[in-house]
């Protein structure tokens, strides 16, 4: 503990001045992967060798919900009741660690790949002895090649001291919104597309091969390693106790340091914000693309957590901040990001195939300030129909941020409506200071 | 006993045929998609079976009414659901 402690101190880089930094260790020193050493130095070697016995696994299980670590991939359900679950299930279990990051303003799973593989991989193989798996499948974004070839190095760095008695599978996965979803990454690990599908059952209690199946995000079970050396005391000491640990952030756009930092559960959004050197942005978007845009001064001085969010009607979803310029118009932006995720459906289910193309119509007329009928109006009755109506919660998710847009944006939309757009509406596409549209790439490449 | 109608809406491609035959429970978007507007009292019960029966994709389900206490996917569901609302 003292060791890790130590390391902390001693980096202390300008983008690293948060206390708790724990992920982040040594990050500031290269602009590569830490091998196995390096590993080792920061961290320790795995406890017990990587082998522990029967009681040691259910140990691990036990730690993870002791320290009330939760999934920090978006949903933040709790780690240690999700491994309990797949625990309690019959025969042999599956470990899926999701590295998918396929959130387009969301930097930080690349980030912890590129820089500490090695507590990724950990964590993953400790799960996967702690629930009674014996193969590891690591889901990657497959037009990420740089990523992918230094995890299979990093795996090849294990292989060759014989580190893992657990199978490290890592798999390229086509690029889509919703590939990254976990039903998705089992229907494909089963050898079909990267479709979310209907749920139950869900992944834990018939999976990949129809297993037990965990699936974790891969900045989950970096988290996991750590409570595996140092224990729940140790995790708890950093965060609050309703919201213990810390956690990776994106924060982007008006920003003067954009980029991926590590911070305490339970910062203020307002605090992270000016830790990344926001100034005047006026208004917010939490969360990702599924989150909620806000006027910064309305959720500045509420915590960056779930239940800190909920009054607000935000979530902290996979730790995204995106400060929009001023200057930009936010109904545009919506607009845009809408289009995006209309175009990102998997075309499964109705609501989400139809649905989500005609809200982002109707924003495009509204953000035009070309309406044609009362556009308000309409999207007042279709965006509470579309909800809750898909197999995943895309639709849900595209539906959330569209509406916060007209709440937070109310004057603006209402003058957009009125064929009064606003300056920024004006400014070409390729001009966008906004939240980052992914260009098309392989769109019907589901498998 | 109240029984609850489930839709895979990945099967459904909203021939709309359940929307007539139990009107009481399910209406159809603008899209010519059902919504399910709630759980199927015993009194509507045959209607509902002959919904489900009909639907040509067999996405419709009816399903008894459980106790689910415990941790199942329903705790997990019920947690996105109120992310999501």
């Amino acid at each position: 503990m003292s060791q890790l402690r130590d390391y902390a101190d001693e980096a202390a880089g300008p983008r690293e001045r948060t206390a708790g930094r724990r992920l982040t260790v040594g990050w500031q020193h290269a602009g590569r992967p830490a091998d196995l050493r390096e590993h080792y130095e920061r961290y320790g070697p795995l406890p017990d060798g990587g082998r522990a016995g029967r009681r040691g696994r259910a140990g691990l299980v036990d730690a993870v919900a002791a320290a009330g670590l939760t999934g920090r991939g978006g949903a933040g359900f709790p780690t240690g009741t999700k491994m309990r679950a797949v625990v309690s299930r019959r025969g042999p279990a599956v470990v899926v660690a999701n590295g998918m990051e396929s959130e387009p303003a969301s930097e930080k799973d690349q980030a912890l790949l590129a820089r500490a593989p090695h507590l990724v991989l950990d964590g993953a193989v400790l799960a996967a002895q702690a629930v009674g798996a014996d193969t590891v499948h690591l889901c990657l974004d497959r037009t990420r090649h740089w990523q992918i070839d230094e995890v299979l190095r990093a795996i090849e760095e294990r292989d060759q001291v014989g580190l893992d008695p657990i199978r490290l599978l890592v798999h390229e996965l086509p690029r889509h919104y919703v590939a990254s979803e976990e039903t998705a990454l089992v229907r494909w690990l089963n050898g079909g597309e990267a479709k979310p599908t209907a749920t139950p059952p869900r992944p834990f209690e018939r999976g990949v091969q129809r297993r037990p199946t965990l699936v974790d995000n891969v900045e989950t079970l970096a988290h996991v390693a750590l409570i595996a050396r140092f224990g729940p005391h140790w995790f708890r000491a950093a965060g609050r106790p309703d919201c213990p640990g810390t956690m990776l952030v994106t924060v982007a756009g008006a920003v003067r340091d954009p980029g991926v930092y590590e911070i305490e559960a339970g910062a203020r959004v307002g605090d992270v914000l000016a830790m990344s050197g926001e100034s005047d942005s006026g208004s917010v978007l939490i969360g990702g693309y599924f989150g909620t845009w806000h006027a910064t001064p309305d959720i500045a001085g509420l915590p960056l957590t779930t239940a800190g969010l909920r009054p607000a009607g935000a979530a902290p979803g996979a730790g995204v901040l995106f400060a929009l310029p001023a200057g930009s118009c936010g109904i545009t932006e919506a607009a845009r990001v809408l289009g995006y995720l209309a175009r990102q459906s998997a075309q499964q289910c109705g609501p989400c195939r139809f649905g989500l193309p005609a809200i982002a119509e109707d924003f495009a007329q509204l953000a035009a300030g070309r309406p044609e009928g009362d556009v308000l109006q309409r999207l007042a009755r279709r965006l509470p129909v579309i909800t809750g109506r898909g197999a995943c919660r895309h639709p849900d998710g595209a539906v959330r941020m569209a509406a916060s847009a007209l709440t937070a944006f109310a004057a603006d939309a209402r003058a957009h409506a009125a064929g009064r757009p606003c300056l920024g509406a004006h400014r070409r596409r390729t001009d966008s200071a906004g939240p980052p549209i992914p260009r098309p790439g392989a769109e019907d490449e589901w498998r | 006993m109240t029984l609850r109608l489930r839709l895979d809406p990945t099967a459904c491609t909203g021939h709309g045929l359940c929307a007539d035959l139990l009107a009481e429970r399910i209406e159809l978007d603008e899209w010519g998609f059902p919504i399910i507007l709630g759980d199927v009292p015993p009194g509507l019960a045959a209607h509902a079976r002959r919904a489900v029966r009909a639907c040509p994709t067999l996405a419709l389900e009816l399903q008894p009414l459980r106790d689910d206490s415990r941790y199942d996917t329903h705790e997990e569901g019920a947690r996105h659901r109120e992310r999501d609302s």
